[in-house]
């Protein structure tokens, strides 16, 4: 059974190092659609890692609602703000002032 | 980081807030290791209770059961951050721009099949993993794919209809809470024999007020009727 | 040291890290994204310190206690980010309209 430990030695420090990664990659992203679809993958190592640690309820919550739900909030926001700016650098290009 | 954020702080106060936080990282590690390697914490008196509380998923019994009250809670916050979004202003116009094919055959096979998942996953809540919470996200991962295909509810669904769901999780609740109080003088204390059908019928309400309104805080701001 | 510590440790990192970049940058949705990561950092070392119970399953009420907060954590940051927009719309950029900081 030593390698049993061994194995899931392995697992659970590359789990721990792709979250810290990930995390550090995706909050540190010049760009924000990357950083958003980073974040999105870190949330499902999370969901790893809480079938790790013997959770697996809220492995199946983090992965709908940390990952799915989230992401798809961000990035609805993020779709929203680029077309707000649009809209905004548009209004001053041409000079004129929206109320 | 991007070129403009580092324009705006000084590199040394950058340092500093690193060194800084390295000294509060370590300051966590050290309180973290150095605490028991055994903690019995409340698994036993959990385990304990078991049989009393209707279900035999301990999750499930701390979440509706032992502590019900902190779901309850948790409940009025969903509604209140979407009254908050609401407050905010109207949702952005409907764009009718057609979809690809691609995302409506998916949409085709993948609505029902998370319909039926939800389902399941609420059935199933009570003895394995899964429950309410678990159940309305995928229900509000349906309905998310259904806007994004834009298809949005008729227009007589989005007034009444929609409020009576958002409301219908807390309100069972509530209603559960005052009636059981009425009968028993103590608020959500289900009694042995009906604990497992009112978790049920507790878990069902919140599972379709969950999923709605996590929908309806993607649509970001209150469907306007008028468009 | 075992798996448990290893997570918790893993959670104090990410709260740190979500820290710096809270502090640190100025654009609203990374600060939304680094106090998710916080977040996620602190339920793991709750889940992680409940597994210390003795006996073969872990303690429920950490359990619990983090799926409320996976909840709540995501209803604050639909509530964010409609904050953010409105921000971007009265101001015309998405960052807190601060003085630069030398």
């Amino acid at each position: 059974m030593e390698t049993m430990t061994v194995l899931q030695w392995l697992l659970d420090g590359m789990l721990v190092l792709a979250l810290l990664w990930l995390a550090w990659r995706a909050l540190s992203s010049p760009d924000l659609f990357t950083a958003i679809v980073l974040f999105v993958a870190f949330g499902l190592m999370m969901a790893l890692a809480w079938v790790r640690l013997q959770a697996p309820d809220i492995a199946l919550a983090e992965a709908a609602i940390g990952a799915g739900l989230t992401g798809a909030l961000l990035l609805a926001a993020l779709a929203r703000s680029n077309d707000l700016a649009d809209r905004i650098n548009d209004d001053q290009t041409v000079g004129t002032e929206k109320k | 980081m991007s070129v403009t954020d580092r324009s705006r702080l000084s590199l040394m106060f950058r340092r500093v807030l690193l060194l800084l936080l390295l000294v509060l990282a370590g300051g966590l590690a050290y309180a973290v290791l150095s605490l028991p390697d055994q903690a019995v914490g409340l698994s036993d008196r959990v385990r304990a209770s078991m049989e009393t509380s209707g279900v035999s998923n301990p999750v499930t019994a701390v979440l509706l059961n032992f502590r019900g009250y902190d779901t309850l809670l948790e409940m009025a916050v969903l509604l209140v951050a979407l009254l908050g979004v609401w407050s905010l202003g109207a949702a952005a116009a409907h764009r009718t721009v057609d979809p690809e094919s691609v995302l409506l055959s998916l949409v085709g096979v993948l609505v029902p099949m998370m319909l039926l998942m939800a389902g399941y996953l609420l059935w199933v809540g009570a003895a394995a993993p899964g429950g309410a919470f678990q159940a309305g996200s995928v229900l509000a991962a349906a309905g998310i794919l259904l806007l994004l295909t834009c298809k949005r509810p008729p227009v007589r669904l989005l007034g009444w209809p929609l409020r009576l769901v958002l409301v219908l999780g807390l309100g069972a609740f509530v209603a559960v809470g005052v009636t059981l109080m009425s009968a028993n003088g103590a608020f959500l204390q289900y009694p042995n024999s009906l604990a497992g059908g009112l978790i049920l019928f507790i878990e069902a309400a919140a599972t379709l007020s969950i999923g709605v309104t996590l929908a309806a805080l993607f649509l970001g701001g209150w469907p306007d009727l008028d468009v | 040291m075992n798996s448990i510590l290893l997570y918790a440790l893993a959670g104090v990192g990410l709260f740190t890290l979500g820290l710096y970049a809270l502090i640190v940058h100025a654009h609203l949705l990374r600060k939304i994204l680094a106090i998710n990561v916080m977040g996620s950092g602190v339920f793991l070392v709750l889940v992680a310190l409940g597994g210390r119970s003795p006996g073969a399953s872990p303690d429920p009420v950490p359990h619990a206690m983090v799926i409320t907060g996976i909840v709540v954590a995501i209803s604050a940051t639909a509530l964010a980010l409609a904050l953010m927009l409105r921000v971007q719309a009265k101001t015309g950029r998405p960052r807190l309209p601060e003085e630069r900081l030398e």
